[in-house]
């Protein structure tokens, strides 16, 4: 990514309602932006508004993960580069699996403490586990933009901690979903609070603190 | 005193459309044959129970043929036909796909065999086509309705230049696997069912020769096809595994016999004049056509219609009476382990007899009337639903001091089961119509015995057209049951 993502005229609706925007952003190439306020308060829809927007360009962790259940761990996180294989390779892997993926899947699920779930269906995985399997997923695809939401909620505090590291390194660009003010601040260059379907803040990180962030939750 | 309106059931939308049917049923009931004609009926039901109870199974060297020969007509047409409704499943979002699925699967397999032996003569693609045609309509449908419940989400991350195959295998068949497969498995054993009644339009399988022992009196042999037949279906789970599929599946096309030969100029001549209507074939003038067509239609399709609507209208009620009273065999909420184990017997016994069977031997014994297709539609459908109404009810917690007895059944257990009953009963009624035009090849005067009529006197054009206003006809009630299923809110799974 090297130009600015102007993004306008983002709204979104509901049965009908308006619940978000009309509202612009515009994202700089390296921002972190930490997508802040209370549940409903239409960080979802804007997650999902600017991947409508900006398509194959980023990598996506949509909050319900979009894993396919039936498949083990290492197949959901290659469908991230089915775009890179022709059609037979991709049938071949399905049934057996080449050492150059495994190896670089199994590289990813290491440094997210879940090796040894390579082969596990993703049916029969834990709400942290399957979290982390749509976070290799991402971490997998040739992406620099990362789009997330909420990719750490149901992982304990140093996991959490040690994922957004992870994504933070990884992805040059992202604009992630967090509810967590103390993660919101550490990991973001950039914070977009949301209330009501307006943006009712955005700053720099470093001129925050979790003090200034809180009204957003009244 | 109150008046009928303040009554609790003439609010609720279900029970009005019960009673509607009901009543339906009741008025068709005045106006249908329903009669024993036989003199001896219930002296012929004991020596037909007397031939079960001592089967001969070693009279005839060809029963063995006949197992073989069903088994293999059935796995070759539910092969061929779950491929090819695979296929169509693809499309199915396209109209002319749907109203071309819903068209061959509106003609039953028995009419299929028919027209087939017009052309094909006793050659083993009429079988195999006879099942696979209808088949692939019913798969297209099942099938495609089972990849739209799939989760988009998972399709809709890939990278947009994902080639469609691959997105396919990855994102959409993997989660619906398990329930392509149940649904292939389960209708694999209504293919044995259908596999084995094509014997009664000759074929060389099971209904051979259940209908020619029948025929000539021989109870206990015909006794042994029918103990024979029971053992296939109830072993399914035994020998019908996975792993062994594909071996079966290979295996079948070299078991299906030579049959006749195909002679080519008869396919020809079926499709060139056999087919086109009398007054348009050549050297007629084509000025008698609307004349002919209008008998055909008032003599035939009227009556033959009418008998239909009839016949369905009241084994639809009839099957329904049964199921509410034949669940509480198998409900773990009534009696003990015996009678449950007697009841799952009864059941499995009423619905993997085909119709068609049941039918078939109740007019051998009561004569033709109404009567023996009403009861056979009943047992057989009846036993479907009550076995699946059963089972469900077993998995109702009822609460400790929940009352006892008929109590239990009217204010416990009826309340909770009825909606999935009418979604049952609602989706066989297409199938029910299906089987009554059918049965009218057995000498009821429904669609089938016009049909019938028509091809013994080799009036191959008359057949097709009856055969047409019968598939006319199942895609209108199909369509009405799924109006009534909408508007009730029903939801069910498909059974065949």
């Amino acid at each position: 990514m090297r130009a600015p993502l102007e993004l306008d005229g983002l709204s979104g609706f509901f049965g009908g309602q308006r619940v978000l925007g009309p509202l612009s952003l515009t994202i700089a190439p390296g921002e972190k932006i930490a997508l802040v306020g209370k549940s409903g308060a239409g960080k979802s829809t804007l997650v999902r508004l600017i991947h409508d927007r900006v398509g194959d360009m980023a990598a996506l962790v949509p909050q319900e993960l979009g894993l396919v259940n039936a498949l083990p761990v290492f197949h959901n996180v290659f469908m991230a580069r089915l775009d890179q294989h022709n059609t037979l390779y991709n049938l071949v892997t399905l049934l057996r699996p080449f050492r150059a993926d495994r190896d670089a899947i199994t590289g990813i699920l290491e440094q997210l403490d879940m090796a040894d779930k390579l082969w596990s269906s993703a049916a029969r995985l834990s709400g942290g586990q399957r979290q982390r399997t749509a976070i290799a997923r991402a971490l997998f695809r040739e992406a620099d933009l990362l789009l997330a939401d909420e990719p750490v909620s149901a992982l304990d505090g140093p996991l959490a901690h040690a994922v957004m590291g992870l994504l933070r390194e990884r992805f040059d660009t992202f604009v992630v979903a967090l509810h967590d003010v103390e993660l919101a601040l550490t990991y973001s260059t950039r914070v977009v609070g949301i209330q009501g379907g307006e943006i009712a803040l955005d700053a720099a990180s470093d001129s925050l603190t979790a003090a200034d962030i809180r009204p957003l939750y009244d | 005193m109150r008046g009928w309106a303040s009554l609790p059931l003439s609010r609720s939308r279900t029970a009005r459309t019960s009673i509607f049917f009901v009543v339906l049923a009741l008025v068709c009931l005045a106006f249908s044959d329903i009669a024993v004609t036989t003199a001896n009926p219930w002296q012929d039901l004991m020596r037909f129970f007397w031939g079960i109870v001592t089967p001969d199974f070693f009279s005839s060297a060809g029963l063995a043929t006949a197992v073989l020969r069903t088994l293999a007509f059935a796995f070759v047409g539910v092969t061929i036909g779950s491929i090819a409704g695979f296929l169509l499943a693809l499309v199915y979002r396209f109209r002319i796909v749907r109203t071309f699925s819903a068209f061959i699967r509106a003609i039953h397999e028995i009419f299929w065999a028919l027209i087939f032996l017009q052309f094909f003569g006793f050659h083993p693609l009429t079988g195999v086509l006879a099942i696979a045609i209808p088949y692939s309509g019913i798969f297209a449908k099942v099938y495609s309705e089972i990849l739209d419940e799939v989760d988009p989400e998972p399709r809709n991350l890939l990278h947009s230049r994902v080639g469609a195959l691959s997105a396919f295998a990855y994102a959409r068949i993997p989660d619906c696997w398990e329930q392509l497969r149940t649904y292939t498995s389960y209708r694999l054993e209504c293919g044995f069912r259908s596999s084995a009644i094509l014997g009664f339009v000759g074929l060389p399988t099971l209904g051979f020769y259940l209908e020619s022992a029948f025929s000539q009196g021989h109870y206990s042999e015909a006794g042994a096809v029918l103990l024979l037949f029971y053992a296939l279906i109830a072993t399914i789970p035994l020998w019908v595994r996975p792993r062994m599929l594909p071996f079966y599946v290979l295996a079948a096309p070299f078991f299906l016999g030579d049959g006749m030969p195909i002679v080519w100029g008869n396919v020809k001549r079926f499709f060139t004049e056999d087919i086109v209507p009398a007054p348009l074939r050549e050297g007629a003038t084509g000025e008698s056509f609307w004349p002919w067509l209008s008998e055909l239609l008032v003599d035939q399709a009227l009556p033959g219609i009418w008998n239909t609507l009839l016949l369905t209208q009241m084994a639809l009620v009839a099957t329904g009476v049964l199921a509410l009273l034949a669940f509480p065999l198998i409900s773990r909420h009534f009696g003990n382990r015996l009678s449950r184990t007697g009841g799952h017997v009864l059941l499995v016994v009423a619905r993997s007899t085909p119709e068609y069977i049941l039918a078939y031997i109740l007019l051998q014994l009561w004569g033709p009337s109404m009567l023996p297709a009403v009861v056979a539609l009943a047992l057989h459908n009846g036993g479907i639903i009550g076995h699946l109404i059963g089972r469900q009810s077993s998995f109702i917690t009822l609460r400790p001091d929940a009352p006892r007895g008929i109590t239990r059944y009217g204010y416990e257990l009826v309340p909770r089961v009825y909606p999935s009953f009418l979604a049952f009963l609602f989706y066989r009624w297409e199938i029910i119509m299906r089987e009554t035009a059918i049965l009218g090849i057995l000498g009821i005067y429904t669609l089938g015995f016009y049909v019938d009529s028509a091809i013994q006197n080799i009036q191959f054009d008359k057949a097709m057209i009856l055969i047409l206003v019968t598939a006319l006809l199942n895609i209108g009630i199909d369509i009405l049951s799924r109006r009534i299923r909408k508007r009730l809110a029903l939801q069910t799974m498909p059974t065949c």
